[in-house]
């Protein structure tokens, strides 16, 4: 493999707050769920009772509508769906969103290098570096030994500017990874899809698989558990035995779906901008942009399906 | 180069199956397209659904490989 790629199966910690390590996937996944939570306050705030909505009201109404929509036509039960939907439009909402954030520009290019010195923050990936044209920058750029503010000078809001910056953050970094290739300089990004990260996958999974076993045991009371303990005879009992099984095997395979599809996607992309940085990567981000998408739906129509079958009784069919 | 003989050969093993399931899937779909035209908004959503499920498989697969390159 290239040696300047970057890719990291797991999430880095990027923080430590008090003995809590926050990782980069956690920071980008708070982000997010902030997003969402003040959009919904947003269009909360200024919707009013109308027959013609207009703007974020019309598009939300439709986003709402179209996951009502999704759950009536599995569940065709008013009731059920009245339970299912805040946790199906939320698994929804919250993977495709993380799904899309993590394809913006930045994600993974752009965090701190960690060397035994210290700590070196708002740096380019090395691998997005370009080494021709860190050269020709280099050679136009007066070398202005203002390492050390980089962090602050990102914000600055005129283009020109962000680009001379920018550049000169990539010759920085080109030149200290030169410099520290032999003292362990490591990258590490601040922003990392929060669905590229197994934990996110692995706790939305318990999630709704605990909900699965709550909806059963609402909608059906205790006869919900026979469904794994029946002894009336032996066949049965394996049966149950099985089904318990399969309960597990759901929740990593809910896991391993979402995050497989995600990270090998950040993968293929990292891969592909490495051997060719321009148009070749652009079809391949559509490609992305669709599996965030369908991904979303998979594991919340599959999710929905597991809680209408928990809700089903048995005895009927 | 055992371990990327390994990842090459997890990849390699581990994509025959999905693939059969994609083809298998399209085709019926497009057969039932053929058949029914009116019906292909709903038959192509049932289809991606589907190609995902075959898909996860094969992504199973990869996120082994990954693991074996890179951990």
């Amino acid at each position: 493999m290239a040696a300047g790629l970057h890719i990291s199966i797991s999430a880095e910690p990027i923080a430590n707050i008090g003995g809590l390590v926050v990782t980069n996937s956690i920071f980008t996944s708070l982000i997010v769920s902030t997003i969402i939570i003040c959009l919904a306050l947003i269009v909360k705030l200024k919707s009013k009772e109308t027959s013609r909505p207009k703007g974020l009201q019309n598009v939300f109404e439709w986003i709402i509508e179209s996951l009502e929509g999704l759950v009536t036509s599995v569940t065709n039960n008013r009731k059920k769906t009245k339970d299912f939907f805040p946790f199906i439009a939320t698994f929804f909402l919250f993977i495709a969103f993380n799904n899309l954030f993590g394809l913006l520009p930045g994600m993974g290019t752009i965090g701190f290098i960690e060397t035994p010195e210290g700590i070196r923050h708002a740096q380019l990936a090395p691998s997005q570096q370009n080494l021709e044209t860190a050269k020709a920058q280099a050679a136009e750029i007066n070398h202005n030994d203002s390492n050390n503010n980089a962090g602050e000078e990102t914000h600055v809001t005129v283009d020109g500017e962000i680009v001379k910056e920018v550049n000169r953050h990539a010759e920085n970094a080109l030149e200290h990874n030169k410099e520290n290739a032999d003292h362990g300089a490591k990258f590490v990004p601040y922003f990392r899809a929060g669905t590229a990260d197994l934990n996110t996958t692995l706790a939305l999974g318990i999630i709704s698989i605990v909900l699965t076993q709550y909806f059963g045991l609402k909608h059906l009371g205790l006869s919900y558990l026979k469904k794994y303990f029946n002894f009336s005879n032996p066949i049965m009992f394996f049966v149950g035995i099985l089904e318990l099984i399969s309960e597990f095997a759901k929740i990593i395979s809910f896991a391993f779906r979402l995050f497989g599809n995600v990270f090998a996607g950040e993968v293929l992309l990292a891969v592909i901008s490495f051997l060719v940085g321009i148009i070749l990567p652009m079809p391949f981000y559509g490609l992305e942009i669709f599996v965030g998408f369908i991904q979303a739906l998979v594991f919340a129509m599959l999710s929905l399906v597991f809680f209408n079958m928990a809700t089903q009784s048995h005895d009927n069919h | 180069m055992p371990e990327n003989f390994a990842v090459a050969f997890v990849m390699g093993v581990g994509t025959i199956g999905p693939a059969i399931g994609i083809g298998l899937l399209v085709s019926k779909a497009l057969e039932a397209i053929g058949r029914n035209p009116e019906a292909a908004g709903k038959i192509q959503t049932n289809m991606i659904l589907g190609m995902a499920f075959a898909e996860a498989i094969a992504i199973y697969a990869l996120v082994v490989a990954l693991i074996l390159k890179f951990v």
